[in-house]
């Protein structure tokens, strides 16, 4: 029998919190998939327009962002397994360092997202791009933008969280073994990461081997 | 009626309804019973806002020529109608209020798993609704509840806007219900409380619930992408920007088909509940139950398509989606013959929930039967967007979802406020509302099959007879809808007081006071047997 009635214990807690966590991810994945199927649609419809637009893009700074990003669950996968033994120093060390990495993911988007500007390559606002497939290559970066947009958004609540975390967690009163809450939030911290392994080919990779 | 214990009952002088009078005591309180309320009250109004749309469709159409409204009006009207009556209404309807209250009692738990969770999806339904109140005072929205595009995003010259984000917003009240219910029935069950012998009220939020989240959020991201492509003219929906309507149209029916189930599914539940007990009987074929509620909540995923039927889609996916939509009655025709057998040699006893849940049975399989018409490829093509359309989907949504939300709000009514209604009045209501409801969408099949058009105010006039019968049908059951509110509303204050079990029935919300206490238990209950342990022998027990 797995259920209780009043919920006391921290393993229960922690368990139908994260199972929770769960359930939302589940819903995160459906809102993500309406873009991912977006941009399929778009790039079977032309795909010498989305290899076109795929050239345009920076895909060193998008490698160099996957690197940091990747860094950052290795960083917040520790500081979740160190807090299970009640390392305290040791979590609020790592837990900044996630923080500054994902910080440092939104500051190279930024550079990036200025460089797209510097290039006339932002829908709507300033797009003068005006090759061969110019429709195709407006509606990539249309959903570039909307798809790393919606994810920048997503890594900057998780950058506050992980923040939250680590100052809460300089309170010698607080456990920091078995917290349902760093378990939510490294839950969340790779689920964005992992929406970021599948933008990245989607974005950098399309034309790449050519 | 079922036997009442001897002492006659009081209403207990502790209960959830006793805790604080203040306003600020509703407004900030994590109780799911007050939170169950809460929405009953506000999906209450918006039931009344949509129906008053719809008051106004069919006095227009009861001349042929357009002469109460113009075609403008009436297309933000059947608007109005949809969008109000789906997402504020339909939806929310049973899970928000009966599943709010309902699933931590049926499963023995204190509360719900996020009580916080659970009032923060209230505030969000309510500020949802102030947008879709803001877009019918600046002046409506003609698209139809469907928003296709290109109209919605290139031509309609309406609040488009506000209407998508009143629902956008709206759907995030879904997906935090939806979430609660799944993580509560997963850990909050009381001892002894295994998955087979969970009520099929419980299954049936289960597997709404996963829809919910599942599917809500294709919603989101499909009508913020209409909305980006309406305000700044760059997108993939329009083909005109190098986009494809037809996107659209999957994308909305992969979530907006589910939301069938959304609303039906729920409704199954509360009609296994009514008729179990006032047949004295235990359901028959429970763990088919189970798996049918679980069989049409996942292959409502995969039938979107024959929204499409004409819309230019592969006629390859037209026969697929024709055939997965044909699957779909089979674990639907399990759960009536289900309830048809749990009716055989039952001690049948006809209140006013019985005669709800006997009329749901019913209207849901002429309903369903007249779905596997429009399920067929060929027969569709003459049947779109005709009444034939309109008159198989409020057979399901009205004659079922409404009819069982109503059964489930009289059923449960003494359970919530500890004080019972007037038996005679509850049937004579219910007798208007079958009536008046068969009269309302009978003859919309008939003018469906004839071809009458839907969302035209103006017809043929041959076809007048039949949209005046469906309009006298519309005004008596207008008055089968407000009766409930003014007997209901009478036995808050002066009604008996219930006791905690008036109908003798099985399962854990009847094991506690009438209204329950604020903790639902007073010690945690064990449960050692099945749900139904009915006996048609002994009717009395």
């Amino acid at each position: 029998m797995n259920a209780r009635v009043v919920p006391v214990d921290v393993p229960w807690r922690r368990e139908t919190a994260s199972l929770g966590m769960w359930v939302f991810l589940a819903t995160e994945v459906m809102f993500f998939g309406v873009l991912f199927l977006a941009y399929m649609h778009a790039r079977i419809v032309d795909p010498q327009g989305f290899a076109a637009a795929s050239r345009l893009t920076h895909e060193w700074l998008g490698t160099i962002n996957t690197g940091v990003l990747l860094t950052s669950s290795l960083t917040m996968a520790l500081a979740v397994r160190n807090g299970w033994a009640g390392h305290r120093r040791l979590v609020i060390r790592l837990l900044w360092a996630t923080a500054v990495l994902g910080l440092a993911f939104i500051v190279i988007k930024g550079i990036e997202y200025g460089l797209e500007w510097r290039d006339g390559l932002v829908p709507v606002l300033n797009f003068t791009y005006s090759g061969a497939h110019r429709r195709a290559v407006e509606t990539f970066f249309f959903l570039y933008f909307l798809m790393t947009g919606v994810h920048a958004i997503h890594l900057t609540i998780g950058v506050i969280l992980v923040a939250w975390l680590a100052i809460r967690d300089r309170d010698p009163a607080r456990p920091v073994r078995r917290r349902e809450s760093a378990e939510c939030i490294g839950l969340y911290w790779h689920f964005v990461d992992s929406i970021w392994i599948v933008l990245y080919p989607l974005i950098y990779l399309v034309d790449l081997y050519r | 009626m079922s036997a009442i214990a001897a002492p006659l009952p009081t209403v207990p002088r502790e209960s959830f309804l006793t805790q604080g009078y203040t306003i600020g005591s509703w407004l900030g309180t994590r109780d799911h019973k007050r939170i169950a309320i809460l929405y009953a009250i506000s999906i209450t109004l918006f039931f009344f806002l949509g129906g008053t749309a719809a008051a106004i469709i069919r006095l227009e159409l009861m001349t042929p020529q357009g002469d109460v409204v113009s075609a403008d009006t009436y297309n933000k009207l059947f608007t109005l109608h949809g969008v109000v009556m789906v997402w504020f209404f339909l939806i929310p309807s049973i899970p928000a209020t009966l599943g709010n209250f309902l699933v931590p009692l049926m499963i023995g738990a204190k509360e719900v798993a996020f009580p916080k969770l659970n009032l923060l999806s209230w505030y969000i339904y309510v500020l949802g609704g102030i947008f879709t109140v803001a877009m019918l005072i600046a002046g409506g929205v003609d698209t139809g509840w469907t928003f296709y595009t290109p109209f919605s995003t290139m031509f309609s010259n309406t609040h488009v806007v506000l209407a998508a984000m009143g629902v956008f917003i709206v759907g995030f009240s879904s997906i935090l219900t939806g979430l609660n219910f799944i993580v509560t029935i997963h850990r909050m069950r009381a001892p002894g409380m295994t998955w087979f012998r969970l009520p099929l009220f419980v299954w049936a939020l289960y597997a709404t619930s996963l829809i919910l989240v599942l599917a809500t959020p294709v919603l989101a991201m499909t009508l913020t992408l209409m909305v980006i492509e309406r305000v700044l003219h760059v997108g993939i929906f329009d083909p005109a920007l190098g986009g494809d309507p037809l996107l659209f149209q999957h994308l909305f029916w992969f979530y907006s088909h589910p939301a069938v189930y959304i609303m039906v599914l729920p409704a199954m539940g509360v009609v296994s509940e009514l008729i179990t007990c006032f047949a004295r009987k235990r359901i028959f074929g429970y763990r088919f139950m189970c798996y049918a509620i679980l069989g049409i909540a996942a292959f409502g995923f995969l039938v979107w398509g024959h929204h499409m039927f004409v819309s230019g889609q592969s006629v390859y996916a037209g026969m697929v989606f024709s055939m997965l939509s044909m699957l779909v009655a089979v674990p639907s025709a399990i759960k009536v013959f289900n309830w048809t057998a749990t009716l055989y040699k039952g001690s049948i006893v006809f209140t006013a929930p019985m005669l709800y849940a006997l009329g749901f049975v019913g209207l849901f399989t002429i309903g369903g039967m007249t779905g596997i018409y429009l399920a067929t490829l060929a027969v569709d093509v003459h049947l779109t967007d005709t009444y034939f359309v309109i008159a198989h989907f409020h057979y399901i949504m009205v004659g079922g979802s409404v009819m069982a939300y109503l059964g489930g709000i009289h059923y449960w009514w003494p359970k919530v406020t500890g004080r019972r209604y007037s038996e005679a009045w509850g049937r004579v209501a219910a007798l208007i509302i079958f009536f008046g409801f068969n009269l309302t969408f009978f003859p919309q099949y008939l003018l469906g099959y004839l071809g009458m058009p839907r969302r035209y105010h103006e017809y043929p006039p041959d076809l007048q007879v039949l949209n005046v019968l469906s309009s006298a049908g519309a005004s008596i059951l207008a008055v089968g809808y407000v009766l409930p509110l003014l007997y209901l509303g009478w036995s808050l204050f002066k009604g008996a007081p219930a006791g905690p079990n008036p109908w003798n029935a099985r399962g854990l919300e009847w094991a506690t006071d009438s209204p329950p206490p604020q903790e639902n238990f007073r010690e945690v209950p064990t449960v050692t047997q099945e749900p139904y342990a009915y006996d048609p022998e002994h009717p009395e027990r």
